[in-house]
């Protein structure tokens, strides 16, 4: 049996903001979302993406070692759940050299009565980057064209095995940016118990140029980007329904 | 301004604990035994006084003046700038507790033509002034200038060379610059015991006349006059600095007054002021221990300081500027770094001065340039991260890296390059330019602009691909070539830099016996490594003019490209600097001087670009170079690590000189700012809190 191939849309060896420390980010390719706001529109498609064995991946962190030294690896897409088989080798060999492993993921393709091959890939995953995209679901379903109960249903997996998590989510204005929507995502991130840090994304529209290139019609056209101080404002928000309710679950 | 205690007060014999710095000029034993090691954080420091800040906004509206004006408040055209030439000049004399300006108005450009009368003519004449025609009669009749006599000398290939911009920036026409003399020893021991010590060096230098020796003793001459001028400069604002400075505003006082006599004297193109933070912070702590100053008042006295740096000008060209995308001075001051004895040289005064870049606001001078260690104090550290986002100010180099071989009282010249303060100095050479070269071995010789011959007439390739084996015999023919008419044209520069334009104040500033560094540097590094990656990884076809001379290449398919750690490149970008210095160092160069490479066009890679043709790795004509050792913009596909990375394999024992990768990154890319929590454990799990934040 040959090696393992994964189809990664590209790798970045400085990566700041996808995990604690400096790290080493690859970009799976190909993602069944598409959120409106996605600044990666170049990472949807699966047929394209160059391929490479974990391997050759390795190789590349290790010319690139002595910068991430206080970081890690992190897998983000594009959707890395796609191709669970060749995280999970990554993660292992990574493991096995003991390099802090995180994975970026939407959680999309969580089925909680197939957890077979997801419960091997959290053995070697030391921290769950997850991305709630929308608290509602049918405000989801309009945001990414899909519904978010089994993304919730994976946060709880996640809680009640107890692996660490951050929270992700990007606020948009007209669409999170929503007093009612960041108090109820407030509220369901108390009811979890694995949650380490919230990473509240301001929405941006640097993306506009992609969707240029690939002759897409950018979806939110018009919205401005999410300043410093209404994110700082949606954090509050979060922090202080998770504040309130947490103490419920004590 | 009114007596105060501060200046009252006098240093007991006993203030410092003795050593060898005593008995000796020895700035650092003085430095190792005194300094107090600062491993706290930054809540000691204060804001700016109410004078601070009106003497700043003065500032302030008088740069804002000066760009108003074209980019010059005022120039001298009458007097030639020496360490007295000039009265007293103040910014708000009430209100300045350090003291002295260049000339006797702030910003007013002083007059320099030792370097060359031209170039002083032509920056007076490009902003509307006009130099003293008996000046220029003075300087073009009866006393030669530096520019007069390297012309006389240059061979017609070194002119050709120079005009066609395969060596470029040459400081044939102005000051060289580069050498930082150790200023600290104005404060530490009055000039009447650094001219002592030099009379002694002048006794030693007695019996055989050797050219070299006869050198030495003139230049010990010229250093002792030009200590006896620092004296009187200190008179003119008041101050007698014969005697060691006996409290901290003493200290930069005098410090000052020796960087002040440089630059009345040197227009070079960098002028570094060494590593002087942590030796004024053993006279600032000491005042504060003993009472006599608050921190604010010793904050202020630094924000005066830095001020006064600020406002150091040259007159330039035009042409100048445009080299060096700007007016910079590189006024460098080094902070922090590790003792060979492995204490930290932080102290609170490494902090004082970043702080001034809150308390006065961002500047990109005085060049602020910590010297990094792993073994940093953290909080120290964490201050550096603080300034630098907040300020984007602040330039850092590797210490760990340099104080192998260079201790650990080193400072740095210019941006990048290591000079141990008071014992070394080095001749700047400005740059061959590589990329130029490949193509002169393409076409023997010709070059690819003027068509004219430039280099020497070797066989040109002929074939319509270019081969790598062939490209890489002739390119090492042509280097040959050029790394001895490089090395040549600059023994002229430096022999007649130091016969018609000697740096005798800085120069006295330094030990009898220096070790001199010979600076060679390249452009176009990554040019050439992605050329010769594409003549060797793809097809190279080349494209003819009607003569048959290569201008352009048409390259088809892909090759590994220099920055992505990709070693089939970088290998390549390693060997080339290996060669070069290898052929440099064949050659004999002036005063037995240490040869050494730089790999750092930080600013001129704009004009080293628009005199480069086509080359083979598919750039265009006239696209800059990139700049130092970084690669060519947007080809380094695997983000910043992997670009680093292949910059980190560049042999540092053949650039000691120092490698530059310029490295710019899109706010906010760089880490989370506030609106991250990362602390959310701790409300309902306190043994828990493993999340390292970046």
């Amino acid at each position: 049996m040959g090696e393992i191939i994964g189809n990664i849309h590209s790798i970045e060896s400085c990566g700041t903001v996808d995990g604690p420390g400096i790290r080493f980010v690859i970009f799976m390719q190909g993602c069944p979302m598409r959120c409106k706001y996605c600044h990666n529109p170049d990472s949807w498609g699966v047929n394209e993406g160059t391929n490479y064995t974990v391997s050759e991946i390795m190789a590349k962190y290790d010319g690139v070692k002595e910068f991430v030294q206080n970081g890690g690896i992190t897998v983000t897409g594009g959707e890395p759940l796609l191709q669970t088989d060749f995280v999970t080798e990554l993660f292992k060999d990574a493991k096995n050299k003991t390099i802090h492993t995180a994975l970026d993921t939407s959680g999309v393709t969580f089925n909680k009565d197939n957890t077979h091959k997801i419960d091997e890939l959290l053995k070697y995953t030391d921290l769950i980057l997850l991305d709630i995209k929308h608290i509602d679901d049918e405000e989801h379903k309009i945001l990414t064209g899909h519904t978010n109960k089994n993304i919730l249903e994976f946060a709880k997996y996640l809680s009640d095995k107890n692996i660490p998590v951050w929270i992700r989510h990007v606020v948009v204005p007209g669409i999170t940016f929503d007093e009612k929507y960041l108090s109820a995502l407030g509220k369901f991130l108390a009811s979890l118990k694995n949650i380490k840090a919230l990473d509240v994304l301001p929405y941006h529209d640097m993306a506009v140029s992609k969707y240029e290139n690939l002759g897409l019609e950018y979806p939110l056209k018009g919205v401005k980007p999410l300043t410093k101080e209404e994110a700082i404002e949606a954090r509050d928000i979060i922090i202080k329904t998770y504040k309130k309710e947490v103490v419920n679950y004590l | 301004m009114a007596e105060t205690l501060l200046d009252k007060k006098l240093y007991p014999e006993t203030a410092f604990v003795p050593g060898k710095w005593q008995s000796e000029i020895n700035v650092r034993d003085f430095i190792q035994r005194n300094y107090t090691l600062y491993e706290g954080d930054s809540s000691f420091l204060e804001g700016p006084t109410e004078a601070t800040k009106i003497l700043w906004q003065e500032c302030c509206d008088l740069l804002k003046k000066e760009r108003e004006n074209g980019g010059v408040l005022d120039m001298d055209t009458k007097v030639v700038s020496s360490i007295t030439s000039h009265g007293a000049g103040y910014i708000d004399k009430d209100l300045e507790t350090i003291v002295g300006l260049q000339t006797d108005k702030p910003l007013k450009r002083s007059m320099q033509p030792f370097g060359g009368i031209r170039m002083a003519e032509a920056s007076c004449k490009s902003y509307g002034y006009q130099v003293d025609p008996e000046v220029s009669e003075i300087f073009t009749k009866y006393r030669k200038t530096h520019n007069q006599g390297v012309f006389d000398v240059y061979t017609p290939e070194m002119k050709a060379a120079r005009h066609s911009g395969i060596i470029t920036g040459l400081p044939d026409a102005y000051g060289r610059g580069r050498i930082i003399g150790d200023y600290r020893r104005v404060a530490l021991y009055g000039i009447d015991r650094l001219i002592e010590d030099k009379k002694e060096q002048f006794k030693s230098l007695e019996g055989e006349m050797t050219p070299e020796r006869i050198q030495l003793r003139e230049e010990i001459s010229e250093q002792i006059r030009a200590l006896g001028e620092m004296i009187e400069l200190g008179k003119i604002y008041g101050f007698d600095i014969s005697k060691p400075a006996r409290n901290a505003k003493e200290a930069i006082q005098w410090l000052y007054f020796g960087y002040l006599a440089a630059i009345k004297e040197q227009n070079g193109a960098a002028m570094s002021l060494g590593r002087t933070s942590t030796f004024l912070d053993i006279y600032i702590e000491r005042d504060l221990r003993e009472g006599i100053i608050t921190e604010a008042q010793a904050q202020e006295m630094i924000d005066h300081f830095i001020m006064k740096l600020r406002l150091v000008k040259f007159a330039r060209t035009p042409e100048y500027n445009e080299l060096f995308s700007g007016d910079p001075t590189w006024v460098t001051e080094s902070i922090g770094g590790v003792g060979v004895d492995g204490r930290p040289l932080v102290t609170k005064n490494s902090f004082r001065y970043l702080h001034t870049l809150e308390n006065l606001g961002t500047a990109p001078e005085p060049n602020m340039t910590v010297l990094w260690s792993k073994r940093l104090p953290h909080k120290f550290k964490e201050y550096c991260a603080h300034i630098s986002i907040t300020t984007s100010s602040v330039q850092y180099e590797n210490d760990d890296l340099m104080r192998v071989s260079h201790g650990d009282d080193y400072a740095i010249a210019c941006c990048v390059s290591s000079m141990v303060v008071g014992k070394e100095m080095q001749f700047f050479g400005a740059r061959a330019n590589l990329a130029k070269c490949l193509l002169y071995a393409i076409n023997g010789g010709i070059d690819e602009k003027s068509k004219l011959q430039v280099g020497p007439k070797y066989r040109p390739v002929t074939s319509e691909y270019l081969n790598y084996d062939e490209v890489m015999e002739r390119y090492d023919d042509m280097m040959e070539w050029l790394a001895g008419l490089y090395v040549n044209t600059l023994n002229i520069i430096h022999y007649m830099h130091d016969k018609y334009c000697y740096e005798r104040a800085q120069m006295a500033l330094h030990d009898r016996d220096v070790k001199r560094y010979f600076a060679t540097g390249i452009a176009g590094l990554s040019v050439v490594a992605d050329s010769l990656s594409a003549i060797k990884y793809a097809k190279v076809k080349t494209i003819r003019d009607e003569n048959g001379i290569v201008v352009d290449y048409e390259v088809e398919g892909d090759f590994p490209k220099y920055g992505n750690n990709d070693d089939r490149v970088d290998q390549i970008a390693v060997d080339l600097i290996k060669n070069f210095m290898a052929k440099i160092r064949k050659h004999y160069t002036y005063r037995n001087s240490i040869p050494t490479m730089s790999i750092l066009t930080i600013t001129s890679n704009v004009v080293y670009g628009k005199k480069t043709g086509n080359t083979p790795d598919g750039r265009k004509a006239g696209i800059p170079l990139a700049p130092g050792a970084n690669p060519m913009h947007g080809r380094d596909m695997n983000g910043a690590a992997a670009s680093l990375a292949s910059v980190a394999k560049l042999p540092f024992d053949d650039a000691q000189d120092g490698i530059s990768n310029t490295f710019s990154i899109i706010p906010n890319a760089l880490g989370k700012d506030e609106i991250f929590v990362g602390d959310l454990t701790v409300s309902f799990d306190p043994g828990c809190c493993e999340t390292n934040l970046n």
